[in-house]
């Protein structure tokens, strides 16, 4: 689990403007200080050298002509000594060689610090020869000098077998040098603290309007189309803002024309129900009249004043069913709760409606689930289930109350009504509670309106409950309806127009 | 034969349920407006009013509450499926039931009958006090009058019915639906507004104070329950 939470907060915009900045401070004070290091040094070290190797060959060429040749040892020692003596600074080492003699000016000095090499070099040869060595860490200067003969004809210039030899610690150099190292790593600090805030600065600067960005996005996706960014300065980022909102406005506007349109649709149908129902209270008015006189009409006539008698009670049905959707659309269907026994209900829903020997019910005993409902939006949504599963599944039905818990221990109900049928097929199983939804493509009338089972669900989730429609492994339909027994009265909800949370 | 007056301004309605109410035996007038329906109410001293509450010039309401002013012939109403807030003022103004359109015209006869039935009171009561007390509320059984305070109260069909159902029983507590069933003759799953409705009617007739009832006790979750204190 470590690693992809250090993998994403590493490829946070945040983080990685840090490390860029600071690589790059940490790159350019390396580099920088190495070339100074390197001019530096070079100069430091090679000052110091051609000042000793002067003093040096200076030294040598006053103090020869003072000695007698060839010299004898005490004279090579007294003349090392007298070189040594002369130095700048207090520690020159010298060693003065002639064929096999050969003196130091500090005695018993072993001379590690020169290299056979150089000895064969500064022998073999006239010129003077330096190296530097590094022993035990400490450097030192090595200088070799062979003495030659000084005439005033080439002839006469010549080795006289004398070769001086100087080694001079150089640790006041290297001081120097560590001193720049130390003064280059103590500014590479400072430079990488500064790119960190100015890399949290620019990340800052780039990460505010991009989290508003992302802020704002959310909220949209949350269905606050309103939301609008405040667009600062005219970089690319104020750019984005500027389109973030443009987008936003079009989305908005879209949204709205949407909503618009379905209000409208919705107005319509309500207005449709609404002149409908007029013509149609006249019409009911009169049925049973049509009903009682049309034994006495001729077979044709009689046939077709039923037939006018039935349609009008569907469509008065229809009508009916259309009206109690629009009012849940627009939010205008209220809950008028009272404390019942449920049982009770259910079995008063299927007596009136002569169902009570047609469906076989498991129901508490009375007076043991109590609750508060709407008593008559239930009698709706039981008569519906039923009506559905008696009309649409096989016999036999049957109908189950129970109470159960919902996650924070408050009381549910919880009504079954199964039936013994084909099931529901797949395809349709999305669309049960759909308006006017048809399982046939062919849109055959059925009995019932085509509102049932919308208006079933819609009543379901007036009382914040849920209605689902499942396929028994027995076979069969079942619908499971869930309704919260306790509500709060103060909050007694109204029908909004919009989402439905069906499940 | 019951007269029915029935205040419609549709044309085909009102024509539909005169022609329907009188096949279910009853002698019907209509009229088209509350002015005209106020008129004849006068002339025709219906045994009911059929009062559609969508009227033009004088709305329902307003026809409604006139009538209750001098009046306590039985109301239904006759409403559109929505308009709720006017069931309830409609109730509240005296009606005794309502029907939402369209309606059967059999539906709208056992309506009436049943409104009927109860303005005409109970079989009389053999053996019972002629007058009963409680506080100083009087109910006489027989006579189908009720005095408070030695003032008689004018009382709606479906008030007397009421209380006299509750005071038959005093503690006992009836559910809406059970009144709804005894008073109103509707079905269990009937509205219960109706009972609401008419216990406010009843409570601000007999002179209870609306927090403290003295007569007709609400019992939270259940219902209604009769008991003087």
């Amino acid at each position: 689990m470590r690693a992809p939470r250090l993998l994403r907060a590493l490829s946070s915009l945040r983080v990685r403007l840090v490390v860029a900045f600071a690589l790059v401070a940490a790159v350019a004070t390396v580099t920088t200080g190495a070339l100074t290091f390197r001019e530096a040094r070079t100069g430091v070290l090679q000052q110091s050298q051609d000042t000793v190797i002067e003093d040096f060959r200076e030294r040598v060429n006053t103090l020869v002509p003072n000695y007698r040749f060839p010299p004898a040892r005490p004279d090579l020692e007294a003349f090392a000594a007298d070189i040594a003596r002369g130095g700048r600074s207090d520690n020159w080492r010298v060693l003065a060689v002639y064929r096999e003699l050969s003196a130091t000016s500090v005695p018993a000095d072993s001379f590690r610090e020169l290299s056979p090499a150089m000895r064969e070099a500064v022998h073999s040869g006239s010129a003077t020869v330096f190296q530097r060595v590094t022993r035990d860490a400490r450097s030192s200067l090595v200088v070799g000098m062979p003495v030659t003969f000084a005439g005033q004809h080439a002839a006469d210039r010549g080795p006289s077998g004398l070769e001086v030899y100087l080694t001079v610690p150089q640790t006041e150099e290297q001081g120097y040098v560590d001193a720049l190292v130390t003064a280059i790593e103590r500014a590479t600090v400072p430079a990488l603290a500064l790119a960190v805030l100015l890399a949290l600065l620019a990340a800052r600067g780039v990460l505010r309007p991009v989290r508003a960005l992302r802020r704002a996005t959310r909220s949209i996706a949350e269905g606050r189309l309103d939301t609008r960014l405040k667009v600062h300065g005219s970089d690319e980022l104020a750019d984005l803002s500027h389109t973030f909102n443009e987008t936003a406005a079009a989305l908005e506007e879209s949204v709205a024309e949407l909503r618009r349109m379905e209000a409208g649709a919705r107005r319509f149908a309500a207005d449709v129900s609404h002149e409908l129902r007029t013509p149609l209270a006249a019409m009911s008015a009169v049925t049973d009249v049509l009903d009682e006189d049309a034994a006495g009409l001729d077979d044709d006539t009689a046939m077709a004043v039923r037939l006018i008698s039935e349609e009008t009670t569907k469509l008065a049905d229809l009508v009916n069913d259309l009206m109690e959707i629009s009012r849940f659309d627009a939010g205008a269907a209220a809950l008028h709760l009272d404390d019942i026994d449920l049982a009770e209900s259910l079995r008063r829903t299927l007596a009136s409606r002569g169902w009570l020997h047609t469906v076989h019910t498991s129901l508490p005993e009375p007076g043991v689930l109590r609750g508060r409902v709407d008593p008559r939006r239930l009698d709706v949504v039981v008569a519906n289930l039923v009506a559905n599963a008696l009309k649409h599944g096989g016999l036999p039905v049957h109908l189950r109350l129970y109470e159960q818990e919902d996650a924070e221990g408050g009381r549910q109900a919880v009504i079954e009504v199964a039936d013994s049928g084909d099931g529901i097929e797949d395809g349709v199983m999305p669309h049960v509670f759909d308006r006017f939804y048809k399982s046939d493509t062919a849109r055959t009338r059925s009995e019932g309106s085509g509102l049932g089972l919308a208006i079933t669900a819609e009543n379901v989730r007036l009382h914040g409950g849920t209605v689902r429609a499942a396929n028994r492994p027995q076979g069969g339909a079942v619908f499971t309806v869930v309704l919260p027994l306790e509500h709060d009265d103060a909050a007694q909800r109204t029908a909004r127009p919009g989402k439905g949370d069906r499940s | 034969m019951p007269r029915v007056l029935i205040i419609e301004d549709d044309r085909a309605v009102r024509e539909g349920l005169r022609l329907a109410l009188r096949r279910q035996g009853h002698e019907v007038a209509a009229a088209a407006t509350g002015e005209d329906g106020l008129e004849q109410l006068r002339s025709f001293r219906p045994d009911a009013v059929i009062l559609d509450l969508m009227l033009p010039g004088m709305p329902g309401l307003e026809v409604c509450r006139r009538i209750r002013a001098h009046d306590q012939v039985p109301i239904i109403m006759a409403t559109a499926r929505g308009d709720d807030t006017d069931v309830v003022v409609g109730l509240e103004a005296g009606a005794d039931d309502y029907v939402v359109k369209p309606v059967r015209a059999r539906v709208l006869d056992a309506r009436i009958r049943a409104v009927l039935r109860r303005a005409s009171g109970p079989p009389a009561e053999y053996g019972a006090p002629p007058t009963e007390h409680h506080g100083d509320l009087a109910i006489d059984r027989a006579g189908l009058t009720v005095t408070h305070q030695g003032r008689p109260v004018a009382l709606g069909p479906s008030e007397l019915r009421l209380l006299l159902a509750l005071s038959a029983s005093p503690g006992q507590v009836f559910s809406r639906q059970q009144l709804l069933e005894a008073v109103w003759e509707h079905n269990y799953h009937g509205d219960a507004r109706l009972v609401d409705a008419c216990v406010k009617r009843l409570r601000s007739k007999i002179g209870e104070a609306s927090g403290n009832p003295r007569y007709i006790h609400t019992v939270r979750g259940f219902g209604y329950r009769f008991g003087a204190r």
